[in-house]
């Protein structure tokens, strides 16, 4: 009985702090000052200017930010989040990439049954091979939209220029990345997709056997720039092992260096644009 | 010295700056936790197809290109490959990088108006949501066997029958020898591009000196490119106009 009325005061504070919400900074002192945390954490962190500067500027994967940003650059109005959205997307494709390159050969009599295996057979095979394929589609989706974004901040204008040259280099890198990607899964979609695409390059002027002028260079099916692309006069097993190169590493290693440009030149032409 | 006397009047707008971390990097985290998150529940829901194996022998009707380049698909009904497929895109990456050595307006430079840049906004929109977006809207939806137009309710009939009754421009105009027909349409194209760009020029004399000749000259050529393919597509829509210009190497 007795004992009962001094436990009233200890509910209330309680809920005292939960409503001010010193019970969050309660619980994190408890935590940061057991045994557990400060054997493993040698020293905590202090929220002071320096070190924020310090955590951008000391950290190999931060230090592509600048130390200090202008407000409106925060504004997801003003930004959209597309660019980081978009290398983010591209980061996702190159995990999953990887995952289903384990499984996936580019040989006519393996790739569609590769397909099969992985979609039926191998563990999370088939949850891989979907965020490939709908991050990539995504990413169209984001690159897309970065792109209008940029262009309606008038953030191509000087000093800016040559960044979005190299932004246009992406977004056709993109689609071929994406166009080459189209073809791997070896069945009906992917061949007659990839055959309606690659038979424009036949119209191609001169270099193309149906091309205009075509007969002042002597092209034909099998020799024009549409054999250079597919390895043959028809969407076949040459063109399977080309895409799946320039899909895995060439335009990759392309569009990567492509990237490294593009958000260092962010830096050197003056951050993220911004009223002047 | 007068100048350097002068009140620096921007010194009140300059905007306040603010650490990245925590403010910036925290909001790139938390962007990329929910794009992950969206990107694994659509994962999760929906597969991506596998249909049957690649057959050679068998040709499905309609054959589509990956959905980005439905556009640039549909443009193949207006005009030859060598031009919907080959010229018409190179065209399009050129002139997406040629903007900012065309566009000389200072104005707009890192915030979002219309007003200060109104030609810019409605050329770029015009061409991005309705010759890009629309088309391949269009070309996914609507496009059926034959790469007939087929409403969403209508059903996708493979022998659905089209008159083929187009005809060429200088035919249209009662032109009938084949030499004829070639100068007519050479006329008619090449004369596009002349009145075009002489009326441009015209418009815009005062600016020419500051422009330069060589920018002004791009920038209405790849203008008139772009609304030709428009044209192009009223011609066929309205006109059943097949070919505008018909040489023994191309056509247009």
């Amino acid at each position: 009985m007795a004992n009962n009325s001094p436990q009233i005061p200890k509910v209330a504070e309680l809920m005292d702090k939960i409503k001010s919400g010193k019970i969050f900074s309660e619980i994190a002192k408890e935590i940061t000052e057991s045994q557990i945390w400060t054997s493993a954490f040698r020293h905590g962190y202090a929220d002071t200017p320096r070190n924020r500067v310090l955590q951008i500027a000391s950290n190999v994967w931060l230090h592509l930010h600048p130390v200090k940003i202008q407000r409106h650059a925060l504004r997801i109005k003003f930004t959209w989040c597309m660019g980081g959205i978009t290398f983010l997307l591209f980061l996702s494709t190159v995990v999953t990439g990887v995952i289903l390159m384990f499984y996936y050969r580019p040989v006519g009599e393996y790739a569609y049954y590769d397909m099969k295996y992985l979609q039926y057979d191998v563990p999370f095979g088939m949850l891989m091979r979907n965020m490939h394929r709908w991050a990539a589609h995504a990413m169209v989706i984001t690159v897309w939209l970065h792109m209008f974004r940029v262009f309606l901040t008038g953030s191509y204008k000087p000093p800016r220029e040559f960044n979005w040259v190299i932004g246009v280099f992406l977004v056709t890198f993109t689609l071929l990345l994406s166009f080459t990607g189209y073809l791997l899964p070896w069945d009906q979609l992917a061949m007659w997709a990839v055959t309606v695409g690659t038979n424009m390059a036949r119209a191609t002027p001169f270099l193309g056997n149906e091309g205009p002028f075509a007969e002042f260079i002597g092209a034909t099916p099998r020799y024009d720039v549409r054999a250079m692309l597919i390895g043959g006069s028809v969407v076949g097993p040459p063109a399977l092992l080309r895409f799946y190169v320039l899909h895995c590493i060439f335009i990759p290693l392309v569009a990567g260096a492509l990237m490294i440009v593009h958000f260092w030149r962010i830096r050197k032409d003056g951050g993220i644009s911004g009223p002047l | 010295m007068a100048e350097a006397a002068a009140p620096r009047k921007r010194v009140k707008g300059v905007p306040e700056k603010l650490h990245v971390w925590p403010y910036l990097v925290r909001l790139e985290f938390l962007c990329a936790i929910l794009t992950i998150v969206a990107l694994t529940v659509w994962s999760i829901v929906i597969d991506a197809p596998l249909e049957e194996a690649a057959n050679p022998t068998k040709t499905p009707n309609p054959s589509k290109a990956p959905w980005y380049f439905l556009g640039l698909q549909d443009v193949l009904v207006y005009f030859d490959p060598w031009f919907a497929g080959v010229v018409a895109p190179s065209l399009i990456i050129v002139g997406l990088m040629l903007i900012p050595y065309l566009d000389v307006n200072p104005k707009g430079n890192g915030y979002y108006t219309y007003h200060e840049r109104k030609a810019a906004i409605w050329i770029y929109c015009f061409g991005f949501l309705v010759l890009w977006i629309a088309l391949i809207i269009m070309g996914v939806f609507l496009r059926g066997p034959g790469w007939n137009l087929f409403m969403p309710w209508q059903y996708w009939d493979p022998h659905k029958v089209v008159a083929l009754v187009n005809v060429d421009l200088p035919y249209a105009f009662g032109v009938r020898t084949y030499n004829g027909a070639m100068l007519f349409g050479g006329a008619v194209v090449l004369g596009y591009f002349g009145v075009g760009t002489v009326i441009y020029f015209f418009m815009e004399r005062k600016a020419l000196k500051n422009v330069g000749f060589l920018r002004m000259f791009l920038k209405i050529e790849l203008f008139l490119v772009m609304m030709a393919i428009v044209i192009k597509i009223i011609l066929r829509l309205g006109f059943n106009i097949k070919y505008v210009w018909v040489t023994p190497w191309f056509n247009i």
